[in-house]
Order: structure tokens, then sequence, then C-alpha cells
């Protein structure tokens, strides 16, 4: 039984000292690691691993389902997504696709910086853009298709014009919580160099609130895929020019399924290259590099 | 300090024209629920090559003062000249090194960080890198010239912060509590470092700490603040106690009678 008072005193112990190993006749300090560990360390590896996986499920369910009306094989959407590459329809509409989607999203992020700037300059701005993104966000993209349709006609500018829609609030959003969580020292640091206005905002505010801005680019850039391909398929054709959407409804309109999914393939690829790769390595040569986001 | 630089830095006060000068400074500053005066009616003066430490508990405005003299706020009443200059805004002329290591820019390597405030007042290329190689040297990171300020430890980001002011010569360096947030060892070590820079420069310096021992290592003169608000409560000499007189009778009676100030009185443990 511990029976011991709370106020009792440790032991005196006798003092020691000891010494020390040089840590050069320690041996390996630091040792390589195993192939296996380096491979399941590396993300492409354990991601690929992933889209294995599913297109084996997709494939037996495929099979099991044998239904190539409703539910087709991963190897027959394979197959369309070959032959419709092959032919140059997939990379012809994909091309139109982007086109306008590239138009869209960069129109999108300057007026997003403009607003962004404004806000962060003056008290009005900020009440205006948070009126604003608070009016606007939560409209979805697709519900001003009709308007713009009024307003720009059946083209390219009615869908432009939702693309922007879509990718502005969010991207404004975002670089202005960014720009709010800049710290206090950082920014009396850039005053204390002579920073001010524009050279203050692109001197420290931007750089400072990269992180944020970088996530708003890449939801900006989910919405405004999203939109515009949902945009194609509602009235895809405009002066002869579909876009990917456009395919996919077409393919469904013959029931040609195999090829619907080949280009919801599509969407999904570019969707992924863009996240994974384009995305990646701006991350890579910013804010990870920065130590603003661990790897 | 050594007994030479004591005879150079001798000339009568009274001729010299000070560098900084305080005068009946009282600032205030606006929380969501009160204006809280921070400083009442405050005044010293700076002179060119002090080092001038302002001392006190939390609470009596110090950094408050110290961000006042940067620019970074308008005394309610009084007035802060610089080379006879009111301050009226933040400038590349008073440099300043905060207490939180995230004062440098993360985007940009030590060499940058330290190049970046004269690129941008004009300095050119060549010459800014040059400086900034100068000053990286004279804190001991020349190794890390290439790193970027994640990589470094808290102190070493503090010496990168001390060189990136430095680079600058500025009149004067502000520094607020620079080092409160490293670990005693490596503070020692940077208080040791810093006078080392002193001597080997010369700039005036303006360093505020809670710390009355590091008030007397590193100050050649400390102003006492009483809290609540901040007051002058008395301006003392310790421009001849360093690192070496730590354990001299001087340096213990001097810390005593700050302590006795601070505390009115009241015994404390020692």
């Amino acid at each position: 039984m511990m029976n011991a008072s709370p106020r009792m005193t440790p032991p005196v112990r006798p003092e020691i000292e000891f010494d020390v190993t040089p840590p050069a006749e320690l041996g390996d300090v630091a040792k390589p690691l195993s192939m296996l560990e380096k491979l399941t360390e590396n993300t492409a590896v354990r991601r690929g691993l992933i889209l294995v996986v599913i297109a084996l499920v997709w494939e037996a369910y495929g099979r099991w389902l044998n239904s190539p009306l409703t539910f087709p094989t991963f190897l027959d959407t394979l197959e369309a997504l070959r032959d419709g590459i092959a032919s140059g329809v997939i990379p012809q509409r994909l091309s139109v696709t982007l086109q306008t989607l590239v138009v869209g999203y960069f129109i999108g992020l300057i007026v997003a910086a403009v607003l962004t700037t404004v806000a962060v300059t003056s008290r009005i701005g900020t009440d205006l853009l948070s009126t604003f993104t608070a009016m606007f966000n939560p409209l979805p993209a697709i519900a001003l298709l009709p308007l713009a349709l009024l307003w720009f006609g059946l083209g390219r500018p009615s869908l432009i014009f939702v693309i922007v829609h879509s990718v502005l609030w969010a991207v404004a959003l975002n670089m202005h919580s960014g720009f709010l969580s800049v710290s206090e020292t950082l920014r009396m640091a850039g005053r204390t160099f002579g920073l001010k206005g524009l050279r203050f905002v692109f001197g420290i505010l931007i750089p400072a609130a990269f992180p944020a801005i970088l996530a708003g680019l890449k939801i900006g850039w989910a919405f405004a895929w999203r939109t515009l391909i949902a945009a194609e398929l509602v009235f895809g054709v405009s002066s002869g020019q579909g876009g990917l959407g456009w395919y996919i409804f077409e393919n469904r309109n013959t029931l040609d399924t195999a090829a619907v999914f080949a280009g919801l393939l599509t969407v999904m690829a570019v969707g992924l290259l863009v996240e994974a790769v384009i995305f990646r390595i701006i991350e890579a040569k910013t804010v990870r590099r920065w130590g603003m986001q661990r790897g | 300090m050594s007994q030479a630089l004591d005879a150079q830095a001798a000339p009568d006060a009274q001729t010299l024209k000070p560098l900084v000068s305080v005068e009946g400074v009282t600032l205030q500053y606006k929380t969501p629920d009160h204006l809280v005066t921070a400083t009442y009616r405050v005044s010293f003066e700076i002179f060119q090559r002090e080092r001038l430490v302002l001392l006190g508990p939390s609470g009596c405005g110090k950094s408050t003062l110290l961000k006042a003299i940067a620019g970074f706020l308008q005394p309610v009443e009084g007035v802060i000249t610089l080379k006879d200059r009111v301050v009226s805004g933040p400038g590349p002329d008073r440099m300043m090194v905060f207490q939180e290591f995230d004062q440098l820019l993360p985007w940009k390597s030590v060499c940058a960080n330290v190049a970046y405030p004269m690129l941008v007042n004009g300095v050119g290329k060549a010459e800014a890198n040059e400086r900034a190689l100068e000053a990286l040297a004279k804190v001991n990171l020349t190794k890390f010239v290439d790193a970027f300020p994640h990589m470094l430890s808290g102190g070493m980001k503090q010496r990168v912060a001390i060189a990136r002011a430095m680079a600058m010569k500025p009149d004067v360096l502000l520094m607020d509590e620079p080092y409160a947030a490293l670990d005693a060892l490596t503070r020692r070590k940077m208080q040791d470092e810093l006078l080392q820079l002193w001597e080997d420069i010369g700039f005036t310096l303006v360093f505020v700490t809670h710390s009355i021992e590091e008030a007397v290592v590193v100050g050649s003169r400390v102003v006492v603040l009483s809290p609540h608000p901040g007051q002058v409560r008395a301006e003392l000499n310790c421009h001849e106690l360093g690192f070496g007189q730590r354990d001299s009778v001087e340096f213990g009676r001097l810390t005593n009678r700050i302590s006795h100030m601070l505390f009115d009185g009241q015994s404390i443990a020692h």
C-alpha cells in the first residue's frame, strides 16, 4: 500500500556524470527507407492505386449488370473514348470548351482581383464586396443562363458570362478572407519598409495571402468547369461549335451510352489533370516551398 | 562597455542635439468598449549611438510608445520628432524588429528578405544584395542566405530580422521585445551578439523589454515606466554595466533599485 503523505519529500540521490559517446562512433543515425516505404510515401502512387481499384470495381459491376445501354463496362468506355479521340471529335469539342473556359476564368479572376483590392484599401469597398458576395455567391450560375441568353444571345458570350459569375464570387471571397488573415506583424513590417497602396497589396498582401488565394483559384476552377459543362448540356451548340457538354448530350440522344461515359470521363480527366498537375506544380513552387502549407 | 568607448562617447549632453525626442506624449488606443490611455505625458530624448531601453511591467504602454516612434500611431497630445522632423507615419529611417517570428516574408529567401526593404527604397539590385550579404555575415548567417525563413530556428529568424533592419542603415533601430519568445540560453547569446554588433557598427537603438536584467545588460540608459497609464518613473544610466558585470555589486544594486521602483517598494524575492 502506497501510504505516502502528500508532503513526503523525494529521496536525495547521489549525483552522477557520464561520458557521452561521440555521434560519429554511433554508426548510422539516419537510414534509407525501403523501396516499399518509398512507394507508399509517394502521393502519385497512392492516388494511382485508388484509380486502378475504381476501374476494376467498375469493370466488374458492368460485366455483372450486363446492360451496355444503362451502364457500359470500363473497357467499353475506354474503347468509345479511343474512337472519339481517334476520330478527332473529342479533342475538337474539348478545345472549344477549354477556350471558352480559359477566357471566362481569367476575366473572373481579374474582376475578383480588382474588387478585392478595392475592398482592402477602403472601408466602403469592404462593404461593397461583402454585400455582393453575400447576394450573388449563393446564386447558381446556371440559374442566370436564361437571363444571359436574353442579354447576349445564343453563343459564347452567354457562356462566358455565367463562368465569370461562378468564378468571381468564390475567388473574391477567398482572396478577401486571405487578405484579412495576414498577420499584423507582417503588415507593420511592410509599412516600415515604406510600402503603401498598390505596392503594399502586391508586395505583402498577395504573397502573404497566397495559400487562401490558391484555394480560391482551385474552387473557382472547379466551379467554372462544372458550370460550363452544365451550360453546354442545356444549349450546347452555338454557330455549329459544340463543346464537351454538347458531345455528352448528343450521344445520349443516340443512346450511345459508352460515348456518354467517355465524355464524362474526359470531363473528369481534365479536372483531375488541372488539379493534380497544374495546381500541384503551382503549390510546390509557392506555398509548399515557402513553408506556408505542408506537403 | 570598455573604457575606451566610454571616453569616446563622453561629449556633454547639453551641447549635443538629441536624435529623437519624445515630448509630453500621451497615447490612446481604442478597444471595442473603451478608449484606453496607454501612456500619459511621456518625455525623453534619445541621442546618437545610445542604447535606450524602455522598461516597464506589461500594460505600461512601452510597446505602444515604440509603435508611436515607428509612426504606426499618432499621439493625442505631445510630439515625437526625429532629426527635428515630426514623425507622422512609418518609414525606413526607423526600422523595427518585432517580437513575433512571422515578421520575415515567408516567400522570400533569407537574403531576399534582407535585400527587400532596400529594393523598395530605390537601392540598386547589386548594392542591395551586397549589403544584405554583409549584414547577414555580421549576424553569422552566411551559411543560410539561400534558406527560406521556415527552415530557420526562432533565434535565427530574429537574427535575420536584425540584419534586415541594420542593412537599411536606419537613423534609429527599434526593437520590440525581440528576444521575449526565445529560450533563455538563446536569448543570452543574442543579447551578447547585439552588443557586439553595436560595438562594430554603433547604431542608435530603442529597445523595449519587461526584463530588468535584459534592460541593464542591453541598455546604456533605461527609461523606467510606471503602469496604467505609462509615465516616466526614472531615467537611469547603465552604460557601464554589461555581461561582464552581471555578478557585480553595482549590477545587483541597480536591478534592485529598478525593481523597487516598479513594484512600489513591495519586497520581492530574488
